[in-house]
């Protein structure tokens, strides 16, 4: 009974929900690459695999040049690369984007657990250059809100400047109308002018971008190394939350903050020896989550032309 | 959407060369029939070139990916042997593809049905084998089928995801499933997470001598047949492909959508669960907690190349089967990491969703040469 009580008070702590702010911000990022991609018209199933090749190429990065910031780049290269594909694959050829995001994410992690072990050794896991907690001038020193949001590395900050950018660019300029036209009526707004390609190409490499930052957050900003499938399912709990919050980064933000808090509950349970198994520990962040998107989220409207391809001009 | 309704594709596909008999129409059609072999052929060629770059020698290592996969008859009876859980999961994805449904969580219903299974061979002693192992299999397929149904259920009812759903349910069963054989249902020496063996009355036997194959092989073709069968014969399979193929259109007609969604999920997610106690009973002969390779995964892209198609699902298993045996093999004799096989069975669908939009390609070249000529 006293372990549960400790665990209760510990969810009123500042530790606790500072590291729920850690938890969330890889999230965080793919699931505002995926409100834009999804705005668009492009599912990205593949989501998972972006994340899992900028973990990897972040790591990569970090290593052959000694430097986070290098690593992020490469990161967001890496996750951008594999968007690309998706593109290609979504866009161009219109081939079906579950299916494809689906084959991404096996080929990415087969690719990146090769390399990692044909370039570093079987076993071997390399400590990169990772960021540097740097706490904001002024905000930092503020009881309680100072210690949970203003002392981490300096992705957080990045990730929180991203939620109000991203609901501005989308719902207060030209850009935001144009991206969520062609993924509500890609035929009207080819009518008008739009580049429907061109904007969903655009999202949707976006998309790969931003889950890459995420995942270099996983190789740079907690562990400092590649693990192989390090992303553990969080790019899927990160469509999750874009669902649950409505393809909108202020709701979206939350619905990761929600997650993240989850995970950090157990992160606490098992700093705590509660007499919990640990595999039930591993257990909860999905099935708190598969219990939030079962019980929270009502009919939900996504956006129209979602998954389905634009064919210009077939008459 | 047209990789769920490959037949719709095919009926267009197959009477067009009758019509139009021009060299490009007979090419595409050629090209689109042969599809799964030409992924199959440029997935390994960029393996080829990924080998390379890492620094090794792709002949020398898909020479022992050969050698590991059909190089003797013990290498073709571990083919086999690997290809059992991908064809009977690989069918379960198969099936909900056919209702248009995407079941991501094979590897989680074969979790929940090699558990339930195990339970029953363990914990239902006494009986004989005709009996018992019947019952396993059953088992199983109840694990399976409640583990697919439940999101099916949902996704039929309330729309929400099926995609997401079952994907987290795949974590959820795998760490209950080591919490399991960690704890409650561990074996009473205590010392390796993992259960007692099955007893002898519950093992699927061995029939190929050479090859160690169980019969658990024939179990699975047996069960791809019936699959072929219910899909394709039957007025429950007719339903479930109408409503895959447009549930409102369904429902005027008369077919609810919601209760063939939910009958194929459960289906689905019951042959997953079979691929899970097959593979316990047949090769590992107790349940631990890593002994799915990701073979729920690897479904989906059995399912992908096989077209959705029973017979295609049992080849393309083969296929799959063959890879991972070899490539285990590559990484003992040549010490090649095995993780490349995943990165070609990812490429091998990449390639055959482009295929299956070939027929789109096909007819916007049509449209274009009516409109100019």
């Amino acid at each position: 009974m006293d372990s549960v009580f400790t665990f209760l008070a510990n969810l009123f702590s500042v530790d606790f929900w500072a590291a729920a702010v850690r938890f969330a911000t890889p999230l965080l990022f793919a699931a505002l690459g995926e409100i834009f991609s999804e705005r668009a018209g492009v599912l990205n199933i593949g989501l998972e695999g972006m994340m899992l090749s900028g973990a990897f190429g972040g790591m990569l990065g970090a290593y052959y040049f000694g430097s986070p910031w290098v690593g992020l780049v490469v990161a967001m290269i890496s996750g951008g690369v594999v968007a690309l594909v998706h593109a290609l694959i979504s866009v161009t050829i219109r081939g079906d984007q579950v299916v494809s995001g689906a084959a991404i994410n096996i080929a990415v992690q087969g690719l990146t657990t090769f390399l990692v072990r044909t370039v570093f050794g079987v076993g071997q896991r390399p400590t990169v250059a990772g960021f540097e907690k740097w706490s904001v001038p002024l905000l930092s020193d503020i009881p309680v809100v100072g210690v949970i949001f203003f002392q981490h590395i300096p992705l957080v900050y990045i990730g929180y400047l991203l939620i109000p950018l991203s609901w501005f660019l989308l719902f207060h300029t030209t850009w935001g109308l144009k991206i969520r036209a062609v993924g509500e009526h890609p035929l009207a707004a080819d009518t008008v002018g739009i580049q429907v390609a061109g904007w969903r190409y655009g999202m949707t490499v976006l998309c790969g971008v931003l889950a890459g930052m995420g995942g270099a957050f996983l190789s740079l900003g907690q562990l400092n190394m590649f693990l192989e499938n390090m992303t553990a399912g969080r790019g899927f709990i990160a469509l999750a939350a874009v669902i649950f919050g409505r393809w909108n980064p202020a709701t979206v933000a939350l619905a990761v903050a929600l997650f993240g808090a989850a995970d950090a509950s157990t992160l606490r349970l098992q700093a705590l020896n509660v007499q919990i198994p640990y595999q039930i520990v591993l257990m909860l962040p999905y099935l708190l989550t598969f219990l939030a998107f079962v019980g929270l989220v009502g009919r939900t409207v996504p956006p129209t032309a979602l998954g389905q391809p634009y064919r210009k001009s077939e008459r | 959407m047209d990789i769920f309704q490959p037949e719709a594709i095919g009926v267009q596909l197959e009477r067009t060369p009758e019509r139009q008999r021009d060299g490009r129409t007979w090419f595409l059609w050629t090209l689109r029939s042969t599809a799964p072999l030409w992924a199959v052929v440029l997935a390994l060629l960029v393996g080829a070139v990924v080998l390379e770059v890492a620094g090794v020698d792709p002949l020398r290592a898909y020479g022992a990916m050969l050698d590991g996969a059909i190089g003797s008859w013990a290498a073709v009876g571990l083919t086999l042997q690997k290809s059992v859980p991908l064809i009977l999961a690989g069918l379960g994805v198969a099936f909900a593809f056919r209702c248009t449904l995407f079941n991501i969580g094979a590897e989680g219903q074969l979790h929940i049905g090699a558990l339930l299974g195990t339970v029953i061979a363990l914990y239902v002693p006494g009986l004989p084998s005709w009996l018992h192992i019947p019952l396993c299999l059953l088992g199983g397929f109840v694990g399976g089928a409640i583990w697919g149904g439940l999101p099916g259920y949902l996704r039929a009812k309330r729309g929400l995801s099926e995609i997401i759903m079952t994907i987290l349910l795949n974590y959820v069963a795998f760490w209950f499933t080591s919490f399991l054989v960690h704890g409650p249902i561990q074996e009473p020496a205590g010392y390796y997470p993992q259960t007692e063996p099955v007893p002898e009355s519950a093992a699927l036997p061995i029939f190929w001598g050479a090859g160690r194959l169980h019969i658990g092989f024939l179990i699975a073709l047996v069960i791809a047949a019936l699959v072929h069968v219910i899909l394709f014969r039957t007025s429950l399979g007719f339903q479930i492909r109408a409503v895959g193929h447009n549930p409102r259109v369904a429902q005027h007609a008369g077919i609810s959508p919601v209760r063939n969604m939910v009958i194929a999920m459960l289906i689905s997610g019951g042959l997953a669960g079979m691929a899970g106690i097959v593979e316990i009973l047949g090769v590992q002969r107790r349940m631990s907690d890593f002994f799915s390779p990701g073979y729920g995964y690897d479904a989906i892209a059995v399912a992908l190349l096989g077209n959705a198609n029973p017979l295609g699902v049992v080849i393309s298993a083969i296929f799959f089967g063959a890879l991972r045996a070899g490539s285990n093999m590559m990484q003992r004799s040549v010490a090649v990491p095995a993780a490349v096989a995943g990165f070609i069975q990812g490429i091998t669908v990449l390639f055959v969703v482009i295929a299956g939009a070939i027929p789109q390609i096909h007819v916007r070249w049509r449209s274009r040469k009516e409109r100019n000529g």
